[in-house]
């Protein structure tokens, strides 16, 4: 086999029908570049989700599972389908939902290797009233300083601080979107009404913005004992503990370490934000599904071009074959052709793949309250460079290759003689 | 005289559309250096024994031997390095590939065979093409030239490798009288300078007639071999 001679022709031949290899080319380009804008916006939105929830969640929550079904005594003393047990209204069972001796497990948790954080956090829901406005919300209790280890709210203030939380016993900060809606702002008073009914007159101190709707809407954050003065409970009373880690993927393992210890109900991020990752799974395979279509469609524009190419070459197929070329030479020159294409239809793609997603990056986007972002959220990563140029290449040589067996079989004789 | 050609018992059938024997037991011998024109009407299978001979078409019975080998049975990759070194083809309708310049064009098979270096290797096109004189036109693309000189550069290219046989079939059948002569005159000087052997089917009387021994078939036989 000789490289060099049947490069010379395939080269030759690319370069007399230069508009033909160009289409060829396009073909590739085209699917390569929405390959990668498609992969990195894709992954950029994943990315971004990810973040978001995994920002504003802890790692793992330990909370007490408060399970007010009970079975009625008399269906304990005589149970069975046999049984003709008649019990109406049966009042649930008084059960607290705090984590007794929260504050020290707290302190134990913190002890743990590979454990960024803890929070224990006494959490309830509210209404807060300012005149005639009444929005539904919740209340987390917090040691403030704590909190600011696990979430960085210091980042996240829109305005006030949080030493003036420390500072003022009946401070609190509360969601940017929620403070709009109540019409308040730092230093205006707001009443907070409990379900028990404990109401209390608090001063917004500042407030802050996750960029989640959910969050922003509906939470603030007050002093611990504030919030179980309003609730009248004890100054160890803890409803939730909230962990971060330096890992994330290390929070799956601990949280159930954690259960299996304290025997409080523990849940990991995976758990909580389930739909985020199965969201993510879907795009991913959209993306892919797509690509590849795409990719499929310029492997068949590919085989096509060449199909027709190997026709038109026919003669000169054959008469390369009575001089003596071999079927693995006329492989080659075809093969060698469809390599041309793919690559740098490829690595045009890969350029027009990274302007689009470049421009992506930089168009504006508002989305309004929910999320934090001012531009879509593209990523780039060479990873996926790499597997588009390698994409691309597989689809042409596959497209190129059928074709080039195709020409190697041309039986010269039948053409020769015309 | 040295035997370059042997061909004994030759049988081939077309199987399309009904089966029909094409050619019916031939055999015949060349020597080395001679000028052999196969002569015949249409259809009565002297293309087919050409492209036979070539090594082209493999579908026979019978045993083709050329230069003391035996090629009957031999791979289709092993008849490709043997037709690249040791056969010259001009056929009717000159295929030069259009997109390679003269040159090129008689180059390809020099570079196949890579015996020499690129450098000799054009050196011995631009000498082929001397002796055709068409060293003028090397580097125009093929497809630019007329049919005569196309036909020329043909056999420049059939010439490059010193085969030991140029097979042609019609080589001259497209041409008109001038072109004929020329391509005529380049045949009977390399039969007779080069002692390269030559096979020709033709029409034309007149090329048979100049040539060294003509066979004529009929209905797939040798009807008769006579030497002018």
């Amino acid at each position: 086999m000789n490289l060099r001679i049947t490069t010379q022709i395939a080269r030759t031949h690319l370069m007399a029908k230069k508009r033909q290899t160009l289409v060829a080319m396009l073909g590739v380009t085209f699917g390569i570049a929405m390959f990668i804008t498609m992969i990195s916006f894709m992954q950029g939105v994943n990315q971004f989700l990810e973040d978001s929830a995994l920002d504003a969640s802890p790692h793992v929550r330990m909370y007490n599972e408060v399970n007010t079904q009970r079975p009625a005594l008399i269906e304990q003393l005589n149970p069975g389908d046999s049984a003709f047990n008649v019990i109406y209204h049966q009042k649930p069972k008084e059960q607290l939902s705090r984590l007794k001796n929260g504050l020290l497990i707290a302190r134990r948790i913190e002890k743990e290797p590979g454990v960024l954080g803890v929070s224990p956090q006494l959490s309830t829901q509210v209404f807060y009233n300012n005149g005639p406005i009444q929005i539904s919300g919740t209340v987390a209790g917090v040691d403030i300083e704590r909190e600011n280890r696990l979430y960085n709210l210091k980042s996240r203030l829109k305005s006030g601080t949080l030493n003036a939380l420390r500072s003022n016993p009946n401070g609190l900060i509360m969601g940017s979107v929620l403070a709009r809606k109540l019409n308040v702002r730092a230093g205006d008073k707001v009443s907070v009404t409990t379900p028990t009914g404990g109401t209390m007159i608090l001063r917004v101190v500042g407030t802050f913005s996750f960029g989640i709707g959910t969050v922003d809407n509906t939470k603030s954050y007050a002093n611990l004992s504030t919030v179980q003065e309003i609730l009248q409970k004890d100054a160890s009373y803890v409803t939730d503990i909230h962990i971060k880690m330096f890992d994330p993927l290390l929070a799956i393992p601990l949280g159930k370490k954690l259960r299996a210890i304290y025997g409080y109900y523990t849940e990991d991020w995976a758990t909580a934000n389930s739909a985020i990752l199965a969201g993510e799974k879907i795009r991913n395979v959209m993306t892919f599904v797509v690509s590849m279509t795409l990719l499929v469609v310029a492997g068949f524009g590919i085989y096509n071009i060449m199909n027709m190419n190997v026709i038109n070459k026919i003669k000169d197929i054959a008469i390369l074959k009575a001089t003596g070329f071999e079927g693995k030479d006329i492989v080659m020159i075809f093969l060698f052709q469809a390599i041309f294409i793919g690559l740098l239809g490829g690595l045009m793609g890969l350029l027009i793949g990274f302007i689009l997603s470049y421009l992506l990056s930089i168009t504006p986007f508002n989305a309004g309250d929910f999320l934090s972002i001012k531009t879509f959220p593209v990523i780039f990563d060479s990873k996926y460079y790499v597997m588009g140029i390698l994409f691309g290449l597989i689809t042409t040589v596959l497209a190129g290759y059928f074709p080039s067996r195709k020409a190697a079989k041309v039986d010269p004789v039948s053409i020769l003689r015309g | 005289m040295e035997k370059v050609l042997k061909a004994s018992h030759f049988n081939k059938y077309f199987s399309e559309p009904d089966r029909f024997q094409v050619l019916k037991d031939v055999s015949f011998e060349v020597n080395k250096g001679e000028f052999l024109a196969i002569v015949g009407k249409s259809g009565c299978g002297k293309s087919t024994l050409l492209y036979l001979l070539s090594t082209m078409d493999t579908d026979y019975e019978g045993s083709l031997e050329i230069n003391g080998q035996k090629l009957t049975g031999k791979s289709q990759d092993y008849l490709s390095k043997f037709r690249n070194e040791h056969l010259g083809f001009v056929f009717q309708f000159h295929f030069l590939l259009p997109e390679f310049t003269t040159l090129q064009n008689v180059m390809l098979p020099a570079l196949k065979l890579g015996k020499y270096s690129e450098k000799e290797v054009e050196h011995r096109a631009y000498e082929k093409l001397k002796m055709i004189g068409m060293a003028d036109h090397a580097k125009k693309l093929s497809s630019k030239l007329s049919g005569g000189q196309q036909q020329r550069v043909a056999i420049a290219r059939a010439l490059i490798n010193d085969p030991t046989i140029v097979m042609g079939d019609e080589p001259t059948g497209n041409l008109d009288r001038t072109n004929t002569g020329i391509v005529f005159d380049i045949f009977r000087e390399i039969a007779r300078e080069n002692h390269q052997t030559i096979i020709a089917v033709t029409h034309d009387p007149d090329f048979a007639a100049g040539s060294d021994r003509v066979i004529e078939m009929s209905d797939g036989m040798i009807i008769s071999s006579h030497e002018n």
